[in-house]
């Protein structure tokens, strides 16, 4: 079980005084009957929920500075929310919290083709960046698979990633810039053209920092080009260990296709149950996209069909037409729904270097068969960011705690083999406690400084991230000097 | 004071009582850099771990940047965002300036291929950052902080890679008779297409540059198609040599100080008005590259960017940095360097 901080009683006991103070500051905008502040008490990770002391939904970059300086003068802790699809807790609200929703945020603000940059309001939905864009043949290249629903906002808090990411890269690789609201209220524009500013890369930095560091109102994008076409083929083999080995082979080839994507047997038969994509009965496949125009992609896969051709593979199969491409896809698209189907499941974001690939699986195997549970494998191979789903049942006394021993093993086995503990969807609060695994004291400590420059007082969603034995001191020099002592 | 492992560094700088400046090969110094004492990273040195079928290499700081290129090389691989290099640069210094070359447009500066450091704080606190691997949100991104940071806020001491292959086929076209203004709308044309440009420039001389790389059959298509394209702006020719190494080479008079200047590439023809030709642009015109007489200044539009005097005796950045962001430099380096050992301009 996820421990989770005692909640302030200086701020509880204010209760109705904070709520009041916010309705002055922006009528209308302000949530708090239980009923309804009932909506924001998770995220995506839903096995843990606490709801907010109130919810604010803001419309411009000056409401939220607003509000900003009114939490930070009553010391109200502040909780960020995008649109609450974070798998790791980052924007689970904490009892004594108020939640900065952005969800009245969507708004474009400008498209500038001809220097390949759109910006807009950070609560737009990340489809609806590339939907804005779309009539002029761009699009923005991160592309989460939950990029109907989730914020770019919450993108950049999480620094999160996609399918594509192997050649167009995650969100920090493609943000040119930011405003940001400090806890103090102050507003301030970080990056510019081609994503720098003088100074320090204050911005790199606040890319990926779980909304610790300020709250993102508005945001410029890098756009791309549409590709002239994308073509994808699906490899089949007997052994995960061989996929393992083709995607290395693949890599080192020097050919860098869009995606490469894994799913083990448990998942493949998970989704034909689902979907009935027709895949073959194997224990692992890889579907491998390119992208260019059609002499391009018949010389990337041409070099791809002879690299897979050695590892003796069940089938290699082409796709001919959109048809036979979208059933290629769709038995991965549907990976998520599919193992939902199954039972309760907890999805791990590992990250491990590309040829460390056959040790892991194999070692995942060996710790799945000693919990008892199972674990099956979809994943963007090509990054090494593994995504390993563990089945159980949250029904059954004892199974939940089981299936998150299993995971930290898992991650622990990562790390070891010179990974990481998450490698899309942040640390938020469910693998907080694990940051010791990967992290020395003074690497901890080093990134708690950089918090303490932006937020000096902890209020800025400060229950995660850091181990909370790590961040106790910071947390509760707060509490221990309450605003009116301040 | 020239160290030659990661332990004796930490003493020397636990040990410091006066101003340091962290130095590597010296090759890419602004003005007002370099005054205090030097601490020579030049000791630490040797590549520790590259896994080509990983894409990746570690390196300890001091190591030559020329080291480096080569052993990629006999890999058939690259650092992909082409920093430029001068006789003596370390990898050390392509990180702590951010360096990036024509290809910035297509896979990023120093910063978005650098996966994990470790580095030493003002304190001598021995840090870890990031990793090996090319997908990790685990904790705050330092590695993007230290990335350009001057050694400002620490030394780094060892930096890991991701690398990229060597495309096998390259080809660049040029549009000689276009000068620098004229050169923009056919950067932008082919950066606006489905081109996969990997470099977008211009040159005196030269005219505007663009180069496509891949497999050889793709790159000849591209090309063949960009080319169509781009007549209606002017003569198209594909280059006999190979032009991108010039770009590093600008800036030599003497007597002249160089500025750098980052746009939005739609306001570059409305600065350029005002300048001398400049000596170069590059991403697409994002960036330009201007020789000014010393001690002047550029007369610019009011514009999304800032310009810097890189070369010359005095520090010159337009505009003024605004006061939170001062505030925010300030509170890190106070934080990460608290009594002040490390050099440093805004
Ligand atoms: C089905 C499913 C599939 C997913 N697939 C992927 C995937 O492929 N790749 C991937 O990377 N992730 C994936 N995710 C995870 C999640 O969608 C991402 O982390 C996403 O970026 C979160 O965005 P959000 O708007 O929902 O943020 P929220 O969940 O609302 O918030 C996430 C974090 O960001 C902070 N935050 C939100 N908005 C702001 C802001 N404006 N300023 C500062 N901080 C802010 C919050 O405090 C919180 O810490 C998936 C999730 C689901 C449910």
């Amino acid at each position: 079980m996820i421990q989770l901080p005692q909640p302030d009683p200086g701020v509880l006991s204010r209760r109705a005084a904070i709520v009041a103070a916010l309705n002055d500051a922006l009528p209308g905008a302000v949530i708090d009957d239980p009923a309804e502040t009932r909506a924001y008490e998770c995220d995506a990770l839903t096995a843990y929920r606490c709801p907010p002391l109130a919810v604010v939904l803001p419309r411009s970059t000056e409401e939220v500075s607003r509000l900003m300086r009114l939490c930070h003068d009553l010391r109200v802790p502040v909780v960020p929310r995008g649109a609450g699809t974070s798998l790791a807790g980052g924007s689970m609200p904490t009892e004594d919290a108020v939640v900065i929703g952005l969800s009245r945020m969507t708004e474009v603000l400008e498209i500038a083709p001809e220097d390949r940059m759109i910006r807009v309001q950070a609560g737009r939905t990340n489809l609806a960046v590339s939907g804005a864009v779309d009539h002029l043949g761009f699009f923005y290249a991160p592309d989460p698979s939950s990029q109907l629903a989730c914020a770019i906002g919450g993108n950049i808090a999480m620094n999160s990633g996609g399918a594509h990411c192997l050649k167009y890269g995650v969100t920090t690789n493609n943000l040119l810039g930011v405003t940001l609201v400090l806890m103090d209220g102050s507003v301030v524009e970080l990056g510019g053209p081609m994503g720098e500013a003088p100074g320090l890369d204050l911005l790199g930095v606040v890319c990926g920092s779980e909304g610790q560091l300020g709250i993102v109102t508005e945001a410029s994008l890098r756009i791309l080009p549409r590709p002239a076409g994308a073509r994808p083929v699906l490899v089949a083999f007997d052994a995960t260990e061989t996929a393992g080995a083709c995607v290395a082979a693949i890599i080192r080839a020097g050919v860098l296709p869009v995606a490469i994507e894994f799913m083990d047997r448990p998942c493949i038969l998970a989704t034909e149950a689902h979907c009935g994509a027709g895949y073959p009965d194997c224990e692992a496949l890889l579907i491998v996209e390119v992208e260019g125009t059609p002499t391009e992609i018949d010389e990337q896969l041409a070099l791809i069909r002879d690299i897979a051709l050695r590892f003796d593979p069940i089938e290699f199969r082409e796709s001919r037409s959109d048809d036979e491409a979208r059933r290629i896809w769709l038995g991965r698209k549907s990976a998520f729904g599919a193992m939902g189907s199954l039972g309760d499941y907890i999805c791990l974001d590992g990250t491990i270097p590309v040829n460390a690939l056959p040790q892991v699986l194999a070692g995942i195997t060996d710790l799945s068969r000693r919990y008892g549970l199972a674990v099956s494998n979809v994943f963007h191979a090509g990054d090494g960011n593994m995504h390993p789903l563990i089945i159980f049942d949250a029904n059954k006394p004892g199974d939940l705690d089981r299936a998150e021993a299993l995971g930290a093993d898992i991650l622990r086995l990562c790390v070891e083999m010179g990974g990481c503990l998450t490698g899309e969807h942040g640390v938020g609060i469910e693998k907080r406690d694990l940051m010791h695994v990967q992290f020395a004291a003074p690497d901890l400590e080093a990134q708690m400084r950089v918090k303490d420059a932006f937020d000096p007082h902890w209020l800025l969603n400060a229950a995660k991230v850091f181990p909370l034995d790590a961040s106790a001191p910071r947390r509760e020099r707060r509490l221990n000097r309450p605003a009116d002592a301040a | 004071m020239r160290p030659e492992t990661e332990a004796d560094l930490a003493q020397i700088i636990r040990e410091a009582r006066a101003p340091l400046s962290i130095t590597g090969g010296a090759t890419r110094r602004w003005p007002g850099e370099g005054a205090a004492a030097p601490l020579d990273t030049r000791g630490l040195t040797g590549i520790t771990l590259y896994e080509p079928e990983a894409l990746t290499l570690t390196v300890r700081a001091g190591t030559p940047l020329a080291v480096v290129e080569d052993t990629l090389r006999a890999e058939g691989q690259m650092l992909g965002f082409e920093p430029a290099g001068a006789p003596g640069s370390t990898i050390g210094g392509v990180a702590a300036t951010n360096a990036a070359g024509p290809r910035r447009l297509q896979l990023g500066a120093a910063r978005d291929a650098l996966l994990g450091i470790r580095m030493i704080d003002g304190e001598g606190n021995i840090i870890r950052n990031g990793g090996r691997v090319m997908k990790n949100v685990t904790g705050y991104d330092l590695v993007k902080l230290m990335a350009g940071s001057r050694g400002r806020l620490g030394v780094l001491t060892e930096l890991t890679f991701r690398t990229a292959p060597i495309p096998p086929a390259r080809v660049t076209l040029s549009l000689p008779d276009l000068d620098a203004a004229a050169a923009i709308p056919a950067l932008t044309l082919a950066l606006g297409g489905a081109w996969d440009v990997s470099g977008a420039a211009w040159l005196p001389g030269r005219g505007a540059l663009l180069r496509l790389e891949g497999l050889a059959g793709s790159v000849a298509e591209r090309a063949a198609s960009l080319s169509a394209r781009l007549a209606a702006l002017g003569r198209v020719e594909q280059a006999e040599d190979d032009p991108w190494p010039l770009l590093h080479a600008v800036g030599r008079d003497p007597a002249l100080e160089t500025w750098r200047i980052l746009c939005r590439p739609s306001q570059a023809p409305a600065i350029l008005a005002n300048l001398p030709q400049p000596l170069s642009l590059d991403w697409g015109g994002a960036l330009i590259h201007v020789a000014l007489p010393a001690g002047s200044a550029p007369d610019l539009p009011p514009f999304d960017g800032h310009a810097r005097r890189v070369t010359g005796a005095a520090p010159g950045l337009i505009p003024a940095t605004d006061p939170v962001t001062r505030r925010l430099n300030t509170e890190l380096r106070a934080r990460f360097d608290p009594r002040g050992i490390f050099e440093g301009c805004d």
